[in-house]
């Protein structure tokens, strides 16, 4: 172990009067008297001791015996606090050594290239207290952000927070997903998620199939050294112009890309125009990406609503979004999920719609017939598919039963 | 007294309690309805007409004048009531009166005190207060839980404080009502004028059985001032203010619903509990409180009730706006209000006769010949803390903290269904506990408890959890909820406190219920 003595006093995280779930910790390293940790938290009386011996058991596990550490705490979670303190002490030296808080479940959920992504949640990467209950509004997918949402000056902080995050919340079924920086910045965010089961990768302002292929080849050596074998899905996301015109062979670039999404903000600004709630303007450039992903065989997903408090226009714009061919929508607020899923989800006409024509292309398979009809209409393969497809979104989301074909219609 | 006084007693909740507070002899809580008193009630003293002008009117100068014609005194027990809520100035002057004259000694007895009541610390701590028997917030709760103040502070729920005044256990030297509106003769009402509240409920007992009753106004009307809420028959003396507290604090314009998800999503669950369990159907009644996720549960029966073609019959409030609505789109029949908490209410009430005011007789009163609580089919409300045994706290905080009142909170216990939809954890303090800090609601009387991450029903309630199998709710055990609150925060120590007690806790029979210790700071 060096010490670098070159800095005097580090600070991480965040205190204040409107902030929960989190701590501001400063450290500085001293030349003797021990660890002296000065604490000032909102849960002294039940949780104090166990921040000290926290404390404690982090400074010895990296060697470190003399520190001056003073400890601003609102109630952050155990795994806040020890993301907060590895960032500062890896400050003060290096080492490789990870203090690593317990899998929250080893038997977490396993994502599909097929799961359904209808809505993701984007969070802060750098802000605890929205990610602790996230889950309980149940998006398809949670992203924890280390682009856009954090501060340069906050990035590094920010990725062992979103590590641990990736290990210690419960994403209640949510897809764990993580939007990493733009690359070429972004290869610094992989070794921090890669082997703490990450599920999904957001590349934002993706513009060629050679990131792609790079990033993969980052990602494959980083699981090989870490002997972790699950599979890391992508989900490249299109802001530019220059992006557009390579959607296809973006979205065929790897065989782990399960979806491709546009950003709107980055784009219109790329293309020289604002954002209006219509859309008039990426109109091309949406069902251009939305051919792209159906062509490659992977999901369609539509840029987020940026009006929080508009619950009408949201609903419109979901309606637009999916009539278009798109399959999900992001979200910068837990209040925006429900609206979306229910705009993704199928009516209940539609869902009687499949069921008719799932259960003719049914009977007539039992009959042997190769030839299906229902009334006078003939139905041909690409109508039975979406009709499967229908019923199979309807039985994930509860609307119809599993047994449906057993069940009987009258 | 300390917590190991041998002298002191564990009640039938095995809760340590003195056996008197503030030199009055007290009974230990025995259980739910298992101490029946045989006492007679108390009476104040005969008053004479002749003793009163026969032209009705009891104007005095001022406030001073009032009190002092009362005969105000070292050792008083002074009563006020809350219906300005944290706009009050009436109750911070009547103590400046009292430090002007030199009086000492004297307990103050609200129905409830608000963070503005913090201008009377300094009376506390110079003997013009020696205690306060009555609900303990923000500031006062963290003077007392310090131990600073001189006596026990006593907590009572609502209906516990009519049953005190009414059982003699309190005597009220002089009663100061505050009013909305009042004629010289002391007839007074909450409905109109610039401190309107729409109703005078708080101050109902202590009209009736105080020694001495003033009504204090800012908007004194000639005779008749009707409907007398308060009976100018029960008061001695009237006094006219320039103002009576911040209108814009005693209510306030727009009650709003809570715009955080978490909340939203937390009423929306208990909601759809009590549409699982059949407990949302025609001719029901129910209670939610003012808060941002009691609002919220309010919204979302609405809801239900709509889609489901539902009519309530009664509504118990805290009115505000939405239950207002509710009742003028005639989803429900009646709304029994306990106190107005915003301007549509006021009005609702002032104009509306299926909008009827209640006091804490007519709704809580334990020794009454019955009383309106046990009617109410569902109750949500909250709790600072609940342990596994499913008693709650409502009181102190986790660190030992005296910060809230007790309200009708534990009135409300006799609903048929008690629902308690509290966060799992808040920052990182687990709601859910081994055993709670201090007992306000025995756990045989709270049946389901909501948190984001499950629903815990009382293993008591045996119908509630048949009703809900199957409807795809997160049933949980309370145990389960316990142990997902740990594996999220840590196992929490318990808060290490002084043994001094500061303060008592009261059953709704007069009975000590628990004790309060002061905190080490």
């Amino acid at each position: 172990m060096s010490n670098k003595t070159s800095k005097s006093m580090v600070q991480v995280g965040n205190a204040g009067p409107g902030v929960r779930s989190d701590c501001l910790i400063s450290m500085e390293l001293t030349d003797s008297s021990g660890i002296n940790i000065d604490l000032k938290s909102r849960v002294e009386s039940m949780y104090g001791r166990s921040i000290r011996e926290l404390v404690m058991e982090v400074m010895k596990f990296y060697g470190i015996k003399n520190a001056w550490i003073s400890i601003e705490d609102s109630g952050a979670l155990p795994f806040v606090l020890l993301a907060r303190l590895e960032f500062l002490i890896k400050s003060f030296i290096s080492s490789d050594k990870e203090f690593l808080p317990e899998l929250y479940d080893e038997t977490a959920s396993v994502s599909h290239k097929e799961s359904f992504r209808f809505s993701r949640l984007y969070l802060p990467g750098n802000s605890p207290s929205l990610m602790l209950n996230a889950g309980i509004h149940k998006p398809e997918g949670m992203i924890l952000d280390l682009e856009d949402s954090v501060a340069p000056e906050k990035k590094q902080e920010a990725r062992y927070l979103v590590r641990n995050a990736l290990r210690s919340l419960d994403f209640m079924g949510a897809e764990k997903m993580v939007r990493i920086n733009q690359l070429p910045e972004g290869y610094k965010d992989l070794p921090f998620i890669v082997k703490h089961n990450v599920q999904l990768i957001l590349v934002p302002k993706c513009e060629g199939a050679g990131e792609i292929t790079g990033l993969e080849e980052e990602i494959s050596t980083l699981k090989k050294k870490s002997g972790t074998e699950l599979t890391i899905f992508l989900m490249p996301i299109i802001e530019s112009a220059l992006g557009i015109e390579k959607a296809y062979e973006i979205a065929c670039a790897s065989e782990n890309i399960v979806a491709m999404a546009i950003g709107l903000e980055d784009y219109t600004a790329d293309i020289g125009v604002s954002r209006t709630k219509e859309g008039n303007e990426s109109l091309y450039a949406r069902t251009r990406l939305v051919n792209a992903c159906k062509a490659a065989g992977i999901q369609a997903i539509d840029s987020v609503f940026s009006d929080v408090g508009d619950m009408e226009g949201l609903a419109e714009a979901v309606k637009k979004s999916r009539s278009l061919g798109f399959e999900g929508m992001g979200c910068i607020h837990p209040r925006q999920i429900r609206v979306i899923q229910q705009g993704f989800i199928p009516s209940a006409s539609e869902i009687r719609k499949a069921e008719n024509i799932a259960r003719a292309f049914h009977k007539a398979a039992g009959e042997g017939r190769g030839v299906v009809s229902l009334g006078t209409k003939m139905i041909d393969a690409p109508v039975v598919k979406r009709a499967r497809k229908t019923i199979d979104l309807a039985i994930k989301m509860g609307l119809l039963n599993e047994n449906w074909l057993q069940q009987e219609k009258l | 007294m300390r917590i190991d006084d041998p002298g002191m007693i564990k009640n039938a909740a095995g809760r340590m309690v003195p056996p008197e507070v503030n030199g009055n002899a007290q009974i230990a809580y025995k259980g739910v309805n298992k101490y029946i008193s045989t006492s007679k009630r108390h009476a104040p003293s005969v008053a004479s007409s002749a003793n009163y002008p026969l032209d009705g009117n009891k104007l005095t100068s001022d406030l001073k004048d009032a009190l002092v014609k009362s005969g105000l005194k070292n050792g008083m027990v002074i009563s006020t009531h809350h219906h300005f809520r944290n706009g009050d100035y009436l109750a911070n002057q009547i103590f400046d009166i009292a430090h002007e004259m030199g009086v000492r000694d004297l307990i103050w007895f609200p129905s409830a005190s608000f963070p503005c009541h913090q201008h009377l610390i300094k009376y506390l701590e110079d003997g013009t207060i020696h205690h306060i028997e009555g609900s303990m917030n923000g500031p006062l709760g963290r003077f007392t839980s310090q131990g600073k103040m001189k006596g026990l502070g006593v907590l009572r729920s609502h209906g516990g404080r009519y049953q005190a005044i009414q059982d003699g256990e309190i005597r009220i030297d002089i009663a100061v009502i505050g009013a909305g509106c009042a004629d010289s003769f002391g007839n007074a009402n909450g409905l109109s004028g610039p401190s309107a509240t729409g109703l005078l409920g708080f101050a109902l007992a202590d009209s009736q059985y105080a020694e001495k009753v003033i009504v204090v106004t800012d908007n004194m009307v000639e005779f008749p001032c009707h409907p007398w809420q308060i009976q100018g028959n029960y008061v001695d003396y009237t006094v006219k203010l320039d103002k009576l507290g911040d209108p814009e604090k005693i209510i306030s314009g727009t009650t709003q619903i809570t715009k955080s998800p978490d909340r939203l999503f937390l009423a929306e669950l208990t909601a759809r509990f009590c549409e699982s369990a059949g407990i949302i159907k025609d001719g029901f009644s129910f209670q939610s409180g003012a808060g941002g996720t009691s609002l919220a549960v309010g919204e979302f029966f609405r809801k239900i009730m709509r889609e489901k073609g539902i009519k309530a019959r009664f509504a118990r409030g805290g009115s505000n706006k939405y239950l207002v609505s509710m009742l003028e789109e005639g989803l429900v029949d009646y709304i029994l209000d306990g106190q107005t908490f915003d301007l549509e209410g006021v009005k609702s009430m002032a104009g509306n006769s299926h909008h009827i005011d209640t006091s804490p007789f007519t709704s809580y009163n334990y020794h009454a010949k019955g009383n309106f609580a046990g009617m109410v089919d569902v109750v949500i409300l909250g709790a600072t803390e609940i342990d596994i045994n499913f008693n709650a706290n409502v009181v102190t905080h986790s660190d030992g903290y005296l910060l809230h009142g007790i309200g009708g909170w534990q009135n409300c216990l006799f609903s048929k269904t008690v629902i308690l939809p509290v966060p799992l954890f808040r920052d990182r303090i687990p709601v859910i506990v081994d055993e709670v800090t201090t007992l306000c609601g025995p756990g045989e009387l709270i049946d389901v408890v909501v948190t984001e991450r499950g629903i815990a029903i009382n293993p008591l309630r045996k119908d509630l959890l048949e009703a809900v199998k199957g409807s795809g709710l997160p049933v949980m055990t309370i145990n389960e909820l316990k142990k997902e609150a740990e594996k999220i925060c840590g196992r929490p120590q318990k808060a290490e406190l002084d043994k001094e007690i500061i303060a008592v806790i009261k059953w709704v029979d007069g009975t000590l219920l628990d004790s309060v210790r002061k905190v080490r700071y």
